[in-house]
């Protein structure tokens, strides 16, 4: 077990290491903007004086490094700094009560995407795996085939394309489900699971194919060993040959392709959550980009990229502890 | 509701109990219904009666009544479509066994039908891409004097169509069917070349990183790990914030900062795959030949490990490219990426798609951005299919 813990704690480091690389990369990314903050916030009519004040103020007279280990300090208690398009609203109205910090922006719209995502995930993971056992049980044959078909399909076709055709049949033709997803603070969990709803199909007919294919690869792989062979030799159903003998060999890669898939997730919920207007990160993420609201897109490309890294490091370890040789050296 | 599906789901369960004993009965208990468990009984059932309601479905889309019609309109779009698009595609492999070289000849006769659309839906996106201008009734930007905004597409003049504007006109009335057409040279065209710009960098690098190794693998490698941590449409978005900044003050067009920045973004893909290529190949025997004879490491790249990795990158270059359009896509449906005035399919789907909601009494008007959101998926899901078959084909899978 020593041999794991160490393994897993390398992992960790790994990971923690490769988040302050890429920290610095989008640090240095958005300072290769033309201007500074101080010329943002003011506009294009700012005095050379008051530039030099917000500057001093804001710390923008530092060099960068010292800049950089402010910002990251802040971003480890939580505190992405303060968003321009509402520091700019707040100086139009000329008070301060209305300034929205990035953290209180970003807050509750992390906490929606995380719904979101977890809506999916309940679908499609159970929905991936039972299908792809199906199609590794009746292996070519018409089933098979057209489950290929029809996975190759929606994973090639663009998320949006399957959001309008979902919304064309299950909202417009046949109103199911509402087109819009207007989720709101304090809503009934019922009405908040019929809102997403939407959102989480399409996504799910995004995850889903790719996880049934694998599923179904990494059983076939298995079904040329000898010990399933001596499994159906002694007599056992085909079904119960891939249940009890196959599928619990086949869990690595099929933990290792949920993980993978649902950081997969990450980058598809940008586009999803802009076609529904559904209050999550990625439409934050969209609208700062097209407003320049540099410190939120800053936070918001972060906090993916940190969900990015730790879901794959989850598929990594994982994979490690469903590896029996790993667990039990010799 | 959910007593209603409870019934119907049993009734499916004493159906297929019925089928089973029905063909054992039938046939003197044949093997095949002997040993039938009752899930695959279950199966065909189920089958039966989505095939049964699809059948169903086709005939209400014809109904006289435009309230059942416009409600099935689209299924029985989609199922003309499917039909229409597999018998062309049996057709043309059909063709392509007759005519042609000895070795295409052969080829097709060993194709799925799948490759076969993949193959034809290809070709008929590069006819377009290479003679959009000649084909395109009009020019992709051009607002056509005296003809009205947000013609509704099918030609009919009752429904508010026009026949000279067989596809309609757009938001400030300029043609959907040229912009579409268009749309396959700017949008294949961009993606195309970033592609290619993603292999020649990924490609190179990864082979000077496998033919050197030491320092340089080192260091490229940790540099695309870094890179490849970031969620790819995520790291694009940002770029492209900072690269619209810069873009009007240095006078280059956005889309080139954007061909250039998913070109670096993709290549750190090809440089993993070309590397690993490439490692299993420069510890080949010929190549320590190569190197005992002399020759330089240019020479050793691209004659000795470029030939012998080409199988693996031709199926790599059309998964990449499937990306890399889709990224461009979903880009320009978001508001970055490819600018107006120029046509592209990403951008049409977004200035069309408040045109959806009306598809219960107009469905001829929901289908111009469905038609530019099918275009793109109809592109890639033919790349997947020809890919899909190649790698079957070079993997040996027989199971």
């Amino acid at each position: 077990m020593d041999n794991v813990l160490k393994i897993i704690m390398q992992r960790l480091a790994l990971g923690l290491l490769t988040l302050l690389i890429v920290s610095v990369v989008i640090f240095v990314a958005v300072n290769m903007l033309p201007g500074d903050f101080a010329q943002a916030i003011l506009g294009q009519g700012a005095t050379e004086e008051s530039v030099a004040a917000i500057r001093r103020d804001l710390g923008l007279d530092q060099p960068m490094i010292t800049r950089y280990f402010d910002w990251l300090g802040g971003v480890v208690q939580g505190d992405f700094g303060a968003s321009f398009a509402s520091a700019n609203a707040a100086s139009f109205s000329g008070t301060t009560s209305g300034v929205k910090t990035v953290a209180q922006q970003i807050g509750p719209r992390f906490a929606n995407t995380m719904f979101l995502a977890a809506v999916t995930a309940v679908i499609a993971v159970p929905l991936a795996v039972t299908l792809g056992i199906l199609a590794a049980l009746y292996r070519n044959s018409v089933f098979d085939r057209a489950a290929n078909i029809f996975t190759l399909t929606s994973i090639s076709s663009p998320e949006f394309f399957l959001a309008y055709v979902l919304i064309l049949f299950l909202a417009v033709l046949n109103p199911i489900f509402p087109s819009l997803s207007n989720i709101y603070d304090g809503m009934a969990f019922s009405e908040r699971l019929n809102k997403s709803m939407l959102p989480a199909l399409v996504l799910t007919l995004v995850v889903t194919a790719h996880m049934m294919r694998m599923t179904r690869a990494a059983i076939i792989n298995l079904l040329a060993s000898p010990y399933i062979e001596m499994a159906r030799l002694k007599g056992m159903s085909p079904m119960r040959v891939i249940v009890k003998h196959a599928l619990p060999n086949a869990l690595a890669p099929i933990i290792n392709v949920v993980a993978l898939n649902l950081a997969y997730l990450i980058t598809g919920v940008v586009v999803v959550e802009v076609v529904f207007v559904y209050p999550g990160i990625g439409q934050l993420f969209v609208d700062s980009v097209k407003t320049r609201d540099i410190p939120v897109v800053q936070a918001c490309c972060l906090i993916f990229a940190a969900a990015y890294i730790l879901l794959n490091l989850t598929a990594d370890i994982m994979s490690i502890l469903s590896n029996p040789r790993l667990r039990h050296p010799k | 509701m959910i007593l209603w599906i409870a019934a119907v789901l049993i009734g499916m369960g004493a159906l297929a109990w019925v089928f089973r004993f029905a063909g054992q009965a039938a046939t003197g208990n044949a093997p095949k219904f002997r040993d039938m468990p009752f899930g695959v009984a279950y199966g065909y059932v189920l089958a039966a009666l989505v095939v049964g309601w699809l059948i169903w479905a086709y005939f209400q889309g014809r109904s006289s009544d435009p309230a059942i019609a416009n409600k099935f309109f689209f299924l029985r779009i989609g199922i003309e479509g499917f039909i229409i698009f597999a018998i062309a595609a049996w057709l043309f492999r059909l063709a392509g066994r007759r005519v042609g070289t000895a070795w295409s000849r052969k080829m097709f006769r060993a194709m799925p039908l799948t490759a076969a659309f993949g193959v034809m839906i290809i070709l008929i996106y590069a006819i377009l891409a290479i003679f959009a201008g000649l084909l395109a009734p009009y020019g992709q930007e051009q607002i056509i004097p005296g003809v009205a905004a947000n013609i509704t597409p099918g030609g009919d003049p009752a429904l508010g169509g026009n026949l000279d504007f067989p596809l309609g006109t757009d938001q400030i009335g300029r043609d959907i069917l040229s912009r579409l057409i268009y749309g396959a040279q700017n949008t294949v065209g961009i993606a195309f070349a970033t592609t290619l710009l993603a292999f020649f960098l990924g490609g190179t690098l990864g082979f000077l990183a496998a033919t050197f190794g030491g320092w340089l693998d080192q260091v490229l490698s940790r540099m695309v790990d870094v890179l490849m941590a970031i969620p790819s449409l995520i790291f694009a978005l940002l770029l492209m914030t900072i690269a619209s900044v810069w873009a009007p003050r240095l006078g280059i067009p956005l889309t080139v900062f954007m061909v250039i920045i998913i070109a670096v973004i993709d290549s750190t893909r090809v440089f993993r795959l070309s590397r690993a290529v490439g490692q299993n190949i420069v510890v080949m025997d010929y190549i320590e030949a190569a190197k005992l004879r002399g020759e330089g490491f240019g020479y050793i790249i691209f004659k000795e490990i470029l030939p012998n990795a080409t199988a693996p990158l031709l199926a790599e270059f059309g998964l990449r490219f499937c990306f890399v359009f889709l990224t461009i896509a979903a880009l320009s449906f978001l508001g970055v990426g490819i600018q107006p005035p120029l046509a592209d399919w990403g951008t049409m789907v977004r200035d069309l798609s408040g045109f959806v909601n009306y598809a219960q009494f107009a469905p001829m008007a929901a289908t111009a951005p469905l038609l530019a959101a099918g275009a793109i998926a109809l592109l890639t899901v033919a790349v997947n299919f020809v890919v899909d078959w190649m790698l079957h084909k070079s993997s040996g899978l027989k199971e």
